[in-house]
């Protein structure tokens, strides 16, 4: 694989280069914290966040977009809505990348969503591997996200005074010869990286008390299991565990019209299966009504529906869920009291 | 533009009719006499533009399809109140058509037994009638069908043929009779007064050929499968036909997800060996 220099100087001529024919998205601080914004003033990118509020998904599935415009009336007309622009995606960590190339299958297999797909077709990603843990929430280690060996055009490694980059793909490799002044890597420097990646692990600790392969079984065996009623004492079910995992990309459909009713748009926005009405019919029957069954749901969907259906675990063990839960539920222990009590 | 798979088709509405007091029969015409081209058991998402989008089992057979589809739709929640309050000529935002539909290959050559209960005769009337196209292809056709009331039974002209036709047996039971509520003769269906699980009792079958299909309220599935296991049909040789919330009908919004299993791709026809590991699912 081609490597190229960046030294860390070069980081904000190139930011600034790609604002003009991009919105560039990255990391910038957002009071105590971190958040995927549009960049406005390179000096302001963070590429030594720690984590962010909200993972990078809201680039490709917006918390509300359009799906389509209509009018009402005798003779009503409806218009498809895409909404894309062109989008340098910049700093995703590799927790969030793997998180990404499963939300693509979502996205694309059986019925495309032209929507999504839109999107990620117009947005090129320069990816950012972690070398230290954001903090003692995050097990990426134990959920074989450290690394990612796929879906960035782009790939940085802090060598200190510069960042190593790794091309993966001919659009990333055309990005950075339009807009960046990089050189290619000495022999010191392809060394430089490869021992900061082989010697990076020791750092981040194994949290999950087992392999995360045993999780799809482990779960299968679950279903009755004790610990979703103590999770039906603890939630408060208010839905911030989905909004902030990377992978959580179930919606809401709802039609919004104008004060005339003459028109009005249909409008796609995140929902949450912690939710209360997330399962109910209109007729009032409530397939999920419990939240001990609501939280059952998404450590099923994390660690074995979405693995059966993609190939790919659906924890990608970014921690943003253990951090925002105002009851402190963790997936992360709820994984491992499983585990000690049924093996 | 790409070409989006939650943009609604616009049908025009060409007759109403109103069934019960909160049932309605819509006939829809696509545009370009376009042909919906679904199998029984199968449903559409019906957009009331302003209002939103719902998920309805069609209840036409396509053996009489005529270049339109039929929904019956009671009036519960948003999306249906407005609909019913719509009139021929208008328009309603069709996708789909969305989902599995019944085995009808696996049930030629076979009994079958038709369990619906209340508006579960929906999405059971389109494949029942297409049994009754084809009735040559099939041996016995019983249907035990149960509503709360009198009143509340769905297509009485049609359930009138069914009772009268030799070639099908078609019992039918109320739960209890309306109140002041004077029948003209001709309405004066043959009622049994009981739950529809009273029914299984005064039918006969040959359990190993019996393919047997059911549809109803949730509490209705358990005590119904009871009866027909009971009977001694095999649990694989049962079908049930599935309700739940859905915002796409294309496997991507979670809605409907029942343990790990979308009922808008995977259902909403589910076979009962199948799916009674699936605790969710009743």
């Amino acid at each position: 694989m081609t490597l190229k220099i960046l030294d860390k100087e070069a980081v904000a001529p190139l930011v600034e280069a790609l604002m003009v024919d991009y919105r560039v998205v990255g990391p910038q601080a957002k009071g105590p914290k971190f958040a995927f914004d549009p960049i406005t003033d390179p000096a302001r990118l963070r590429l030594d966040y720690d984590t962010t509020i909200l993972p990078p998904k809201k680039v490709f599935q917006p918390q509300r977009e359009r799906l389509a415009t209509f009018t009402m009336g005798e003779d009503p007309e409806v218009e498809t809505v895409i909404e894309v622009e062109p989008t340098v995606l910049l700093g995703m960590h590799t927790c969030d990348l793997h998180a990404l190339n499963l939300l693509d299958k979502a996205f694309a297999e059986d019925y495309p969503d032209a929507h999504y797909l839109s999107r990620r077709e117009q947005t090129l990603i320069v990816s950012l591997e972690c070398l230290e843990p954001c903090d003692d929430e995050s097990f990426c280690r134990s959920m074989e996200t450290l690394t990612v060996e796929e879906g960035f055009d782009l790939h940085l490694t802090d060598l200190g005074d510069a960042y190593a980059v790794e091309i993966g793909t001919a659009a990333g490799e055309e990005l950075l010869a339009d807009y960046g002044d990089a050189r290619d890597a000495s022999e010191a420097e392809r060394s430089q990286k490869n021992e900061l990646r082989a010697s990076k692990v020791k750092h981040f600790a194994d949290r999950l008390n087992f392999g995360s392969g045993e999780l799809p079984p482990l779960l299968g065996d679950a279903f009755d299991h004790s610990y979703w009623e103590e999770l039906e004492e603890r939630c408060f079910a208010c839905g911030s565990c989905t909004n902030v995992c990377p992978t959580c990309y179930c919606f809401n459909v709802v039609d919004e019209v104008n004060l005339a009713l003459t028109e009005g748009e249909r409008i796609r926005h995140w929902d949450s299966c912690q939710l209360a009405e997330f399962a109910r019919v209109a007729g009032g029957e409530n397939f999920r009504e419990d939240r001990g069954a609501r939280q059952r749901h998404r450590f099923m969907r994390k660690g074995k529906y979405l693995y059966e259906k993609f190939d790919a675990l659906g924890c990608v063990g970014c921690g943003r869920c253990i951090r925002t839960c105002p009851a402190s539920i963790s997936i992360l222990k709820g994984f491992n009291t499983i585990h000690a009590s049924l093996r | 533009m790409a070409t989006s798979i939650y943009r609604p088709e616009l049908a025009q509405l060409t007759d109403v009719q109103q069934m019960t007091a909160t049932e309605k029969l819509f006939h829809i015409d696509l545009p370009n006499g376009g042909d919906l081209g679904h199998d029984p058991g199968q449903f559409v998402m019906l957009s009331v533009l302003g209002v939103g989008e719902a998920p309805i089992s069609i209840t036409s057979s396509p053996s009489r399809s005529n270049g339109n589809f039929e929904l019956c739709v009671r009036q519960v929640g948003d999306v249906t109140g407005a609909l019913h309050a719509m009139q021929p000529g208008d328009k309603v935002g069709i996708r789909g058509p969305f989902g599995n539909g019944f085995p009808i290959d696996r049930m030629r050559g076979k009994d079958v037994l038709f369990a619906p209960g209340g508006l579960g005769l929906a999405p059971l009337r389109s494949l029942i009638n297409q049994v009754l196209d084809e009735r040559d292809e099939f041996e016995r056709v019983i249907i035990l069908y149960g509503a709360k009331r009198r009143s509340e039974l769905l297509f009485r002209d049609e359930l009138n043929e069914w009772v009268e036709r030799d070639d099908v047996e078609c019992l039918l039971t109320v739960d209890c009779e309306d109140e002041g509520e004077e029948w003209q003769p001709e309405q004066q269906l043959e009622c049994n007064i009981g739950v529809i699980t009273t029914l299984f009792p005064q039918i006969d079958i040959d359990a190993k050929n019996t393919i047997a299909i059911t549809c109803g309220p949730p509490i209705m599935y358990r005590f119904v499968l009871m009866e027909m296991l009971d009977k001694g049909i095999p649990e694989s040789n049962i079908y049930l036909s599935l309700e739940r919330r859905m915002k796409c009908g294309v496997g991507k919004c979670g809605h409907c997800q029942i343990n790990s299993l979308y009922c808008c791709q995977e259902g909403p026809v589910f076979n009962y060996a199948d799916i009674k590991g699936f605790e969710e699912a009743l």
